[in-house]
């Protein structure tokens, strides 16, 4: 799920990462409470898988399109979601909530930290984030040419609104 | 934490109790114990250290590394004192030693005169208490210009039209330019607006015991690691331990002050890290625990002679409580502006500070900055444009692309005070200690909002005119979570409606003092930190010169 989530593509994603050793981690120390939705979701999600492939028994057996029509039917906030916008949020879907918040944290977690997610910091290359806690500057594109500070012209009264 | 601490013992009547460790408290306990004075500081979170100061985002933002924490100070939230209030996360403060200095952005504008005479200047105004203080920008002068050197500013004096006089230059240059501060500057300018270098309570340059900024980029909500940001913990405390007169104390949560029968406060009740109750004694305290658990403290500490809280005649405790206005605008570039690196702001402009009610139709006035304080979970989390895939392919695209070109553009501004926005106590909700949780009611004035969205439209204009790609800004709403925490035991002549006077001095109660956002009279235009803590240099010397005249009772 979390490979739907964050897929690899051109660039490493939530596989990669090792997100789901951050999850298993995660159940087991910060997020303890998530564990019920863990529990109570996948049930049901697997019966969703059943509804919308019947030939299908689990959702790891679907294909990976498959899988995103399976989420996409849990996702009741993402656009082009709308119709199902009224429904109740089911165990389903908070279960796909939570795998979704706990898949970005553990693809975009400081690498250092004891998290074990963002596995050789794949997570902040695929951002642009560098990995470095320290930086000089010039930082970007647009103060890389700047001439030092001028002074604002001396126009002018106070230009007050 | 230094060696150099005196450790007093409960019984010991020592000169003064401090309540928080904070902005004002640690410059208070500093300034206190150098003139001589035998100073114990009740802090009730932990002393943590810069070994500490990681960039877990989920330890730090999630887990309340820093910060009070909900579970066990729950708190709850009305719009109107007839409204019931419901349990909600309305409020987040620094809960450890160095209070919230430790983790803020440190934005460090002074006020400007018109901060304090703004009654006088434009009348009264309908729905709100606006009021004088009892002392001028003149007289806090000298306490911003101690502030900018002994605790440490980086700015550039003379670079707005619109500053006020000052004595002294800052004592370093600005922090370096980001790339969202060249966008920002360029297109102010092409607007006929006056943008500068923000003055940043960070470290351009190195001091003693503490680094240059190394621009690591986890700033706000962040501990600094190397000492860069003039928190208390890195300055102020520092300097108090090394008078060997100040003990600093964690873990001690105080929940009320003590009066003997001639109504002269005795001592701090609180509880220890084992939630065992101790008592300290002192010739006088100052509370210092910030704009909400200081009143929250006076009202606890209700008694016979002040059955509707301690210091509270003028019914003023908790109350006129200012959070300051203002909104964020999100704008995407086509080149990278890797403003993830470095710490938040480097420029700002303060142009609107003083707005012409019949032009805009509103009271009010602000200042914007560019910015950007995100770190890497919270801005997929929460910073992308409305309406972008939440997960999946599409998802990635878009937060790979905008994670490096986005910045935003804050509009800060007034409050106006207004009777019934407050901090008071809960009448149900208990705190894990027992105690009745903070109840916050805010309902922004009418004006606030107008304003709010006026600042809007101005970042809106100046991120189209810097060839923004993406331009987004949720809409202006009622406030209802609490970071700025102002004005709640307002400063003031009158003891009918002021609850401290002009020396921080409560009208009641001769050896008890306030001195924090509770003291502001008017909330400035949105950064409130320096003026907490020149207020807190200021009321130093005023109860210095108190206790060595003997006019503090013994």
């Amino acid at each position: 799920m979390s490979a739907r989530i964050i897929p690899t593509t051109d660039t490493p994603g939530a596989h990669e990462a090792g997100v789901i050793f951050f999850i298993d981690r995660a159940l087991a120390t910060f997020a303890k409470d998530d564990r019920k939705a863990y529990a109570l979701g996948l049930p049901e999600l697997q019966a969703r898988v059943r509804e919308l492939f019947p030939s299908i028994a689990k959702f790891s057996a679907a294909t990976s399109e498959q899988q995103d029509q399976i989420l996409q039917s849990l996702d009741d906030q993402s656009p082009g979601a709308g119709g199902r916008r009224s429904r109740r949020s089911t165990a389903a879907q908070t279960f796909f909530e939570t795998v979704r918040v706990h898949t970005i944290m553990g693809f975009l977690i400081d690498p250092d930290s004891d998290k074990r997610g963002n596995r050789d910091g794949v997570g902040w290359k695929v951002i642009g984030r560098e990995p470095e806690h320290m930086f000089r500057p010039p930082f970007g594109y647009y103060d890389k040419d700047y001439p030092g500070w001028q002074p604002n012209p001396p126009d002018t009264e106070k230009s007050k609104s | 934490m230094s060696l150099d601490q005196p450790k007093y013992k409960t019984t010991d009547e020592v000169d003064f109790v401090i309540i928080g460790s904070g902005a004002a408290g640690g410059i208070l306990a500093k300034e206190l114990s150098g003139n001589g004075f035998r100073v114990v500081v009740l802090e009730q979170g932990p002393y943590l250290t810069e070994k500490d100061f990681v960039h877990d985002e989920i330890k730090v933002l999630n887990q309340d590394l820093l910060t009070n924490h909900p579970e066990l100070q729950p708190t709850t939230f009305r719009k109107t004192p007839q409204d019931k209030a419901k349990p909600q996360r309305a409020l987040v403060y620094g809960r450890l030693v160095g209070g919230t200095s430790t983790h803020f952005t440190a934005n460090f504008w002074r006020f400007h005169e018109i901060d304090f005479i703004e009654r006088s200047k434009v009348g009264p105004i309908a729905g709100a208490t606006l009021s004088d203080w009892p002392i001028t920008y003149a007289d806090l002068e000298p306490y911003y210009t101690k502030v900018e050197w002994e605790i440490g500013v980086s700015g550039l004096a003379g670079a707005s039209p619109f500053d006020p006089p000052r004595s002294k230059p800052y004592p370093m240059p600005p922090l370096p330019v980001k790339s969202s501060g060249v966008i920002f500057e360029r297109a102010a300018r092409k607007l006929g607006w006056h943008p500068f270098p923000a003055p940043m309570a960070i470290l351009s340059e190195p001091r003693p015991g503490r680094s240059a900024c190394i621009n690591c980029g986890f700033c706000l909500a962040f501990g600094c690691e190397v000492g860069a940001k003039s928190s208390s913990l890195a300055t102020a405390i520092r300097m108090a331990e090394k008078t060997g007169r100040c003990e600093i104390r964690p873990n001690s949560y105080v929940h009320r002050i003590d009066l003997d029968a001639n109504g002269r406060a005795t001592g701090a009740v609180y509880f220890d890290a084992q939630r065992n109750v101790q008592r300290q004694k002192a010739r006088a305290i100052v509370v210092c625990a910030n704009g909400a658990e200081t009143p929250r403290l006076l009202l606890l500490s209700a008694n016979k002679q002040f059955p509707d809280g301690l210091a509270n005649s003028s019914g003023y405790v908790g109350k006129n409580l200012m959070l300051n206005s203002g909104g964020v605008t999100t704008a995407v570039f086509d080149e990278p502006l890797n403003d993830y690196k470095g710490f938040a702001v480097s420029r700002i402009l303060h142009d609107f500070y003083e707005l012409d009610p019949d032009k805009v139709g509103f009271h009010g006035g602000g200042g914007l900055d560019a910015r950007f304080d995100m770190t890497p979970i919270g801005f997929a989390l929460s910073n992308l444009p409305p309406g972008s895939p939440r997960w999946g392919k599409a998802f990635k695209e878009v937060l790979s692309h905008n994670f490096t070109r986005s910045c935003e553009i804050f509009g800060h501004g007034t409050s106006l005070p207004v009777e019934n926005n407050s901090f008071s106590l809960d009448a149900d909700l208990k705190d894990a200690w027992g105690l009745p949780a903070l109840r916050l009611t805010y309902k922004d004035h009418p004006d606030d909002l107008k304003l709010s969205a006026w600042l809007n439209a101005r970042s809106a204009e100046l991120v189209d005119a810097a060839g923004a790609k993406k331009i987004w800004a949720p809409p202006v709403q009622e406030q209802q979570f609490a970071v700025h925490l102002l004005g709640t035991c307002r400063m003031g002549n009158d003891p009918q409606t002021s609850v401290i006077d002009s020396d921080h001095r409560t009208h009641d109660v001769k050896n008890l003092f306030l001195c924090d956002g509770s003291s502001l009279v008017t909330s400035g235009r949105g950064q409130p930190t320096m003026t907490i803590e020149a207020l807190a240099f200021r009321a130093a010397d005023r109860i210095t010169a108190l206790a060595k005249r003997g006019d503090l009772p013994t």
